[in-house]
């Protein structure tokens, strides 16, 4: 998958390297969750009633709204499938990723 | 340093009282340390309260066993309980009533003080004569008889520190000042 | 401006003094006029500050953590069963290094149900992290505050101003409130290293591995031992600006005595009245009150405690299966040494609310002079038996 990060391994040589309080290395920006993710939601539009139950579910906030309907940020999203299982309409299904 | 306690029951302003007269005396330099009897109140139970006065700060944070002087804003607590427990001798007692002093039963190693503060409170319409609001003119006739300040800083604490109707409670306060006599 | 107010108006009025910008907090008897002091302030606008109403104090901590790690001064208060209510989110104040300052009631832990003042609410706390003051006077306590926010936010631990129940929180003493411009001068606005921000978002308190947990709970031990010299050094300044000394301990008439209670809270007071009364009876007593309890201020006892023949600890709390609390960290503290250990008496009184007394002073000196040795771990005062 062309998606996915090489996971380094960063460990820190010294206390002093080590930042003041547990937190993320890298600006969340460049940090890509959607490496995670095995399996991918993919929205079946036609059938979508723009509830927005899927954007309100997301527990990555990786759902946003383009043009009144839903959009899948996939560079962060870690294909947990909450969005398919809460769609009112089950136009939502959860796709494995190529490998 | 001087330790009093004040007797009344809830829902007069005895806590008030206390604080009123704190507010003066620290106009005036002095260290004070005021605090209700501390527990759960209801209206019309017996309440406490206590004054230290000191004109260097006050260390002692225990509980007033022994004050110098009680006053009781309440007349019917004097039946109802013993104001005078822990009192130290030659104490005074102030009581908020019409009758003479004597007219009290109290041992004679204490000494007795009145003021008609209810009546002061219902003639400035302070709350009613089933419940007046009397607090203010028991502190003006307390800071009169133990001699403890003038009425000036009384009035200005009466002022900031009294919520409603602040003139009329100054007017009670300086007439209750006016007739009391300083009796220690 | 002097004026006369209680304990827990002394909080309200150093959070204010402080510019503390968010305040979550949820109502307890006897912290609830804190609250209502600061909401009123926060209505009126002579504090601009955001006032969150929540419904629990485990939320109530939660946002002030949230607000702090987003770079806001953030300010609570609590007692007792609300302390022990947000205990685990304490451990994530400091191990996510967010500087808030809360103001604590020292309340007895129910049941039985208790208004009153004990100790073992916040000494339960003693191994969360937080940075610890013990007050003994209203003064005290809004001074506190604010320095509070200063060391808290220079090292970025958060930490805890602590005053007893009633005999502090509900009594009235005149307090000199200083100006703000002043205090603006001592206290700065807080500019954390690192905070919350859409323009640079950062994952916080996240997955750590045994790789790095270790060191980042290092960190905050060692940052822990900068207190101590921090709160000297913010203690004469403030002392310089406005008169009031703020340090880790308060010797008083340690010098030349043969015995030197150990004491804190409101009895650290009460036993100044004591230790007059003792030396009036030609006893050279002393007292050393413990403001700062952690981090604890290990030099400080050292050096002041050797000067007695006698060390006398006043314990208004406990540790069930063990000893008092301060006995044991005072124990602990002399430990190790071949000399400068005079031998030390534990005594536990005032639990529940229960008054402590100059006279029970007197009574502590009587029996500690009676014997060289302590015979007991702990000398129970004035439990009806």
């Amino acid at each position: 998958m062309k998606d996915k990060k090489k996971a380094e391994k960063i460990i820190f040589k010294t206390e002093k390297e080590v930042p003041l309080m547990p937190m993320s290395l890298g600006s969340m920006l460049y940090n890509k969750t959607g490496a995670w993710r095995n399996i991918r939601p993919v929205i079946d539009l036609g059938n979508c009633i723009q509830c927005g139950i899927c954007w309100k579910y997301c527990p990555d906030v990786a759902i946003y709204i383009e043009n009144e309907f839903p959009v899948v940020d996939l560079e962060y999203c870690k294909g947990c499938g909450i969005c398919a299982e809460e769609c009112p309409t089950k136009c939502i299904a959860m796709v494995e990723e190529e490998k | 340093m001087i330790e009093i306690r004040f007797h009344g029951r809830g829902g007069q302003g005895t806590v008030v009282a206390s604080k009123v007269l704190a507010d003066a005396l620290a106009k005036e330099g002095n260290y004070v340390q005021a605090y209700p009897e501390f527990g759960v109140e209801r209206r019309g139970a017996p309440v406490i309260a206590f004054i230290r006065i000191d004109d260097k700060p006050i260390y002692d944070k225990s509980r007033i066993y022994a004050p110098n002087h009680v006053v009781v804003v309440d007349p019917t607590l004097v039946e109802a309980i013993d104001v005078t427990e822990g009192l130290k001798e030659g104490g005074l007692i102030i009581i908020n009533s019409e009758k003479n002093p004597a007219s009290f039963e109290f041992p004679a190693k204490y000494k007795v003080a009145t003021i008609n503060a209810t009546g002061i409170a219902v003639k400035h319409k302070l709350g009613s004569m089933a419940a007046p609001i009397v607090n203010t003119a028991i502190v003006g006739a307390v800071v009169k008889m133990l001699g403890l300040t003038k009425i000036e800083p009384l009035l200005a604490a009466i002022k900031e520190g009294v919520p409603t109707r602040p003139e009329d409670n100054m007017a009670a306060a300086e007439e209750a000042y006016e007739l009391a006599e300083k009796s220690v | 401006m002097k004026k006369v107010i209680m304990g827990n108006h002394a909080l309200s009025w150093g959070a204010q003094l402080g510019r503390a910008q968010v305040i979550a907090a949820y109502p307890i008897t006897p912290q609830t006029q804190v609250v209502e002091l600061l909401s009123e302030m926060c209505a009126s606008k002579t504090l601009d500050a955001k006032f969150i109403k929540v419904e629990s104090e485990h939320s109530a901590m939660a946002a002030c953590i949230a607000a702090s790690i987003a770079g806001a001064r953030t300010f609570t208060a609590t007692s007792a069963q609300g302390l022990a209510l947000m205990h685990e989110l304490l451990h994530w104040a400091s191990g996510g290094r967010n500087p808030v300052v809360m103001g604590n009631i020292n309340r007895a832990m129910a049941p039985g149900w208790s208004i009153w003042t004990d100790q073992n609410d916040s000494l339960s706390q003693r191994d969360t992290g937080w940075i610890q003051f013990y007050c003994s006077s209203n003064q005290e306590v809004m001074d506190t505050v604010v320095q509070a926010f200063r060391v808290s936010e220079e090292l970025m631990i958060p930490s805890m101003v602590i005053l007893d129940a009633f005999a502090l929180s509900h009594t009235y003493e005149v307090v000199d409130i200083p100006d703000q411009d002043k205090v603006d001068g001592y206290l700065p606005p807080f500019k954390p290293p690192v905070r919350l921000t859409p323009s640079d978002p950062h994952a916080f308190g996240g997955l750590t591995s045994p790789e790095h947990y270790f060191e980042l709970r290092y960190k905050l031990q060692k940052d822990m031992e900068k207190v101590p010299d921090l709160v000297e050094e913010t203690g004469r300044e403030y002392e310089k600006l406005f008169g009031r000394y703020l340090g880790q301990v308060e010797d008083y008439r340690c010098d030349d005595a043969e015995i030197i209670f150990v004491t804190s809270g409101t009895a650290g007071y009460t036993a100044r009245v004591g230790v007059d009364q003792l030396r009036q009876d030609g006893i050279k007593a002393g007292n050393l009150r413990i403001k700062m309890f952690r981090p604890f201020p290990f030099a400080k006892v050292r050096e002041i405690l050797p000067r007695a023949a006698k060390v006398a600890v006043v314990d208004r709390n406990i540790s069930y299966g063990h000893h008092g609390v301060f006995y044991q960290e005072v124990k602990s503290a002399l430990y190790g040494r071949d000399h400068d250990r005079p031998p030390v008496f534990g005594y536990i009184t005032g639990l529940g609310g229960r008054d402590i007394m100059p006279e029970t002073f007197k009574e502590m000196a009587r029996m500690t002079l009676a014997k060289d040795k302590p015979e007991e771990d702990i000398t129970w005062m004035g439990v009806k038996r």
